[in-house]
Order: structure tokens, then C-alpha cells, then sequence
């Protein structure tokens, strides 16, 4: 059973670290800013969801559980806003 | 596999895991800072947060470390003000690099 | 595999480092300190002193972030205007580093004997006090002094930074973030995010007793949460003659200074515990110095006052 649980967190684990990546690739190697802003926050944003579904079985309970989510969550939401924020600053 | 065998080799892995991102956000600053625009720069810190928070958890658990929750938490609030001061600074007070970006 | 991952870290930190201070433009020199603040508490995490990371993220980037920003902003007239120094100030300056360089790795590199450590005595008499984690019983038992003292400094400081402003603008509000149009995503944000960074904080204050955390980190997330809020013109800066701003300000250090007296009377002197209510005196010492620490250095990277007072 903890094998399973094992092959899980490396397979999420190196998924995430995959699109971590593909992020810097384009952030690299794209055009313009609001590409290279989409790189950045699209790719890191689920590859650090990735992560964290990964290493969800290592972190002690409910509680710890859910403050990683919620880290995430936190993650997902500023990195929308400031998005925008500054992509209308290049405007 | 022995448990302990697989504990060392978890670890192992996800040591590796955190090289790899550490390396993707050093290079991901290295195209950002050397830019010449300004809005590049304010990438930054979304760049190191979200980067730093996965070496962070990675790190902390492959060497079974103490709650690095609250330390995540920190680094997402606070990332997330940083870039907000940022976008300010450069806004606000037109930088060089600013005056020179392109549309 | 450990030692390759803190080798990558240092590397980083070091190039990020020497980056920071060749960089031409002021501002990105601010935002690589950001930057440097954020891998360092990284670092701190490896070395197991979590206190001190969550600290560095909270002071290093948010607050020490905004105050560099504010001031590279007013030098920004006065920068190229100023003369490069010359070839044997640079020299002098240079071999002054080396020897502070060379010393402080003489005295990492090669210990002495035995390092000298108080840290198994100040755990072994912890439970005195109540408390679990150690940090919270150096701050606030055994050094409490010390503890008090800082918080005066802040304040001085606060002081110092209020001086900065003309005599005309004495009592006025600082002027903080450009205008923001009423339903602009910033101000969202600047909605959505507070709520969460007061619930973080307050469990930052409430945690510190047992676990890493404490009021100065707590108290930095409630000033981080007020800028972002001033920034976004949600609600304006306040005058900083206004009373309640002063009352907030001293409200934890008076706390703290009143506590003190309070152990000339039941117990042993100036800043002693009680044994049974140790622990409850210093929570709410703890939750008094957030709630000051908060208003204080949001305050300090506000800025002087600029807005003359309205009568």
C-alpha cells in the first residue's frame, strides 16, 4: 500500500517539476510580456499544485493537509491579480 | 523495497526535485533581471514566490524538517504584497527602464 | 544529495548577492533584495531556525522591500547627479571588506574547543515559564529586557522617520500609493486579501508560545496587510497626529513596561513571572506588541508626512 503511496508522490512530484520547467522554458524563450507572464503564471501555478498533491500524504493530518492547499489556493488567486496588474502596467 | 531503503530513496528524490526547480528560478531571474523592460522585473517575485514555496515543501520534507506550513503561507501572503509593491514602484515613479519599454 | 541541494542555495544566494550590488538601476536592486530575502529564509529553514525564516520573508521582503522602494522613489531625482568615488577610497573601502570578510570566516571556520552555548540550559528550564518554544522563552523570559528595549527602538525609529517630513506637514497624513481608480483590481485585492492575512497573523501571535512564530512576525503580516490596504486608497493613511494612531503605537510597549513594574509586586523584580500566570502574561503581551508592531511598521514604510493637516 505505501508503495502505491510512494509511486503517487513521485509521479505527481515529477509532473510538477515538469511543468516547473516548461515554465521557465517559455518565460525564456517567448516573444513579449504578457506571453511570458502567461508562462510564468499558468505553468508554476500547477506545477506547484502538482507539488503539493505530491507530498500531500507527507504532511502529518487534516491540518497540515489543508494549510498546503490553502497555500496553494493563496498562490493561484494573488498570482491571477497580479497578472493583470502587471500586464495593464505595460499597456 | 525495505522502508528504509525506500525513505532514502524519497528523499533522494525529492532533494533532486528541489535542485531542479532552484535551478529553474535561477534562470528564470537571470532572463527577467537582465531585461530592459520594466515589467519584466516585476515578475520577479511571483517568480521566486511560487518557485520558493515548491523548494520550500520539497526541501522540508525530504529532510523530515518541522511544520513548514506556516513558512509557505508566509512566503505566499508576502510574495504576493511584494509584486503588488512592485508594480507601484515602477509605476509610480517611472524608472529608466520604464521609459524605455515596449508596448 | 542534502549537501548538493545547500551547495545550489549558497551558489545562488552568493550570485544573487554580488548581482544585487553591481546592479545599475535602483529599483532593480530593490526588487534582487526582495529576491535574496525570500531564498534566504529558505536557507534559515535548512539550518532549522524557522523563527528566523519566517521573520526574514515577513521584515526582508515586505517591509524592508517597501521602505527601499519609498527611497529609492525620492532619490530618483538626485541619482547620476552625485560623483563616483575616487580609486584610493575604493581600494580602502575594498580591503576594509576583506579584513571583515576574513575575520568573521576565521571565526566560523575555526572553533574553538567547545562552543560556548546556553541553549540545553534555556531548554531544560522551560517549563517554567510555560512556553514550548524556545525562542518565545529567550524573547520574553529570559530576555525580556532585551525584548522591550527593541520596541522602543522601534518606535524611536518611527520617530525618526516622522522628522523627515517639512514643518509644514507636522500632523499631516503620510501620502501613500498614486490614485486608484474605485474598481480596480487592486482594490480586490485589497478586499480579499486582508481578511486572510489577519486570521494568518493572529495565529501567528497565538501559535509563538509552542511552536515558531511569535508577535514580531504576526505583528509584521498585520503592518504588511495595512499597506497593501492604504496602497490600494481603501482606506486612506491616517494623520499621524490622530490620536488613536498613538494610542495603538505605544499601547504594546506600555503593556509590556506596566507587566514589569507588575513583578516588583508579585514576584521576584522588574520584568519577573509568576510562576502560574507566566504564560498568560506573556500571550498577552504577545497579542498587545502584534497589535503595535503592526501599526508601527506600517507606518515606518508609509513614510513622512506630506499631506499638510486638515484644520
Amino acid at each position: 500500500m505505501s508503495s502505491l503511496l510512494h509511486a503517487f508522490t513521485i509521479l505527481a512530484v515529477s509532473a510538477g517539476v515538469v511543468f516547473f520547467i516548461a515554465g521557465t522554458v517559455g518565460l525564456v524563450r517567448f516573444p513579449d510580456v504578457p506571453t511570458r507572464l502567461h508562462a510564468l503564471t499558468k505553468a508554476d501555478n500547477v506545477g506547484l499544485g502538482l507539488v503539493v498533491l505530491g507530498l500531500l500524504p507527507y504532511t502529518g493530518g487534516l491540518l497540515g493537509a489543508s494549510k498546503l492547499v490553502s497555500v496553494w489556493l493563496l498562490t493561484l488567486l494573488s498570482g491571477a491579480i497580479v497578472t493583470q496588474l502587471i500586464a495593464r502596467a505595460v499597456r | 523495497m525495505q522502508h528504509s531503503e525506500w525513505s532514502m530513496m524519497m528523499s533522494s528524490f525529492l532533494l533532486v526535485s528541489a535542485i531542479l526547480v532552484l535551478a529553474s528560478i535561477a534562470i528564470g531571474l537571470v532572463r527577467i533581471l537582465y531585461s530592459r523592460q520594466a515589467a519584466d522585473c516585476m515578475m520577479a517575485a511571483q517568480l521566486v514566490g511560487t518557485g520558493g514555496i515548491a523548494v520550500l515543501l520539497l526541501v522540508a520534507v525530504a529532510t523530515e524538517t518541522a511544520p513548514t506550513g506556516d513558512v509557505a503561507l508566509m512566503l505566499a501572503l508576502l510574495a504576493a504584497f511584494a509584486s503588488v509593491a512592485f508594480v507601484g514602484g515602477m509605476r509610480g515613479t517611472g524608472s529608466k527602464a520604464a521609459e524605455g519599454a515596449d508596448k | 544529495m542534502a549537501l548538493v541541494f545547500d551547495i545550489g542555495i549558497v551558489s545562488l544566494l552568493i550570485a544573487i548577492g554580488a548581482w544585487m550590488i553591481m546592479a545599475r538601476d535602483t529599483l532593480v536592486a530593490v526588487i534582487i533584495f526582495v529576491v535574496y530575502g525570500l531564498l534566504m529564509s529558505i536557507a534559515w529553514v535548512r539550518l532549522s531556525a524557522v523563527d528566523v525564516a519566517l521573520t526574514e520573508a515577513a521584515i526582508g521582503s515586505g517591509i524592508t522591500g517597501m521602505l527601499l522602494l519609498s527611497a529609492a522613489a525620492r532619490l530618483r531625482q538626485t541619482e547620476g547627479a552625485g560623483a563616483r568615488p575616487s580609486f584610493p577610497v575604493c581600494i580602502a573601502a575594498g580591503s576594509l571588506c576583506a579584513l571583515i570578510s576574513a575575520g568573521l570566516a576565521g571565526v566560523v571556520l575555526l572553533p574553538a574547543d567547545v562552543a560556548p552555548t546556553l541553549a540545553p540550559l534555556a531548554v531544560a528550564n522551560l517549563s517554567d515559564t510555560g512556553l514550548e518554544n524556545p525562542v518565545a522563552g529567550v524573547l520574553f523570559a529570559y530576555r525580556a529586557l532585551d525584548t522591550l528595549l527593541e520596541k522602543v527602538v522601534l518606535l524611536l525609529a518611527l520617530l525618526g522617520v516622522w522628522s523627515l517630513g517639512s514643518d509644514r506637514a507636522w500632523g499631516g497624513a503620510p501620502a501613500l500609493g498614486a490614485y486608484v481608480p474605485p474598481n480596480d483590481i487592486l482594490v480586490f485585492f485589497a478586499q480579499v486579501l486582508p481578511p486572510i492575512g489577519i486570521v494568518f497573523a493572529a495565529y501567528m501571535t497565538w501559535t509563538g508560545a509552542s511552536h515558531p512564530g511569535g508577535a514580531f512576525q504576526g505583528g509584521t503580516v498585520l503592518a504588511v496587510m495595512w499597506l497593501l490596504v492604504m496602497m490600494a486608497g481603501v482606506a486612506r493613511a491616517p494623520p499621524i497626529s490622530s490620536t488613536k494612531v498613538r494610542w495603538l503605537l505605544v499601547a504594546g510597549p506600555a503593556l509590556f513596561l506596566a507587566v514589569g513594574f507588575l513583578g516588583f509586586v508579585i514576584a521576584a523584580g522588574f520584568l519577573a513571572y509568576p510562576v502560574d500566570y507566566a504564560k498568560a502574561l506573556i500571550v498577552l503581551i504577545e497579542v498587545a506588541l502584534a497589535l503595535s508592531i503592526g501599526v508601527t511598521l506600517a507606518l515606518l514604510a508609509a513614510g513622512p508626512p506630506e499631506r499638510t493637516p486638515q484644520p
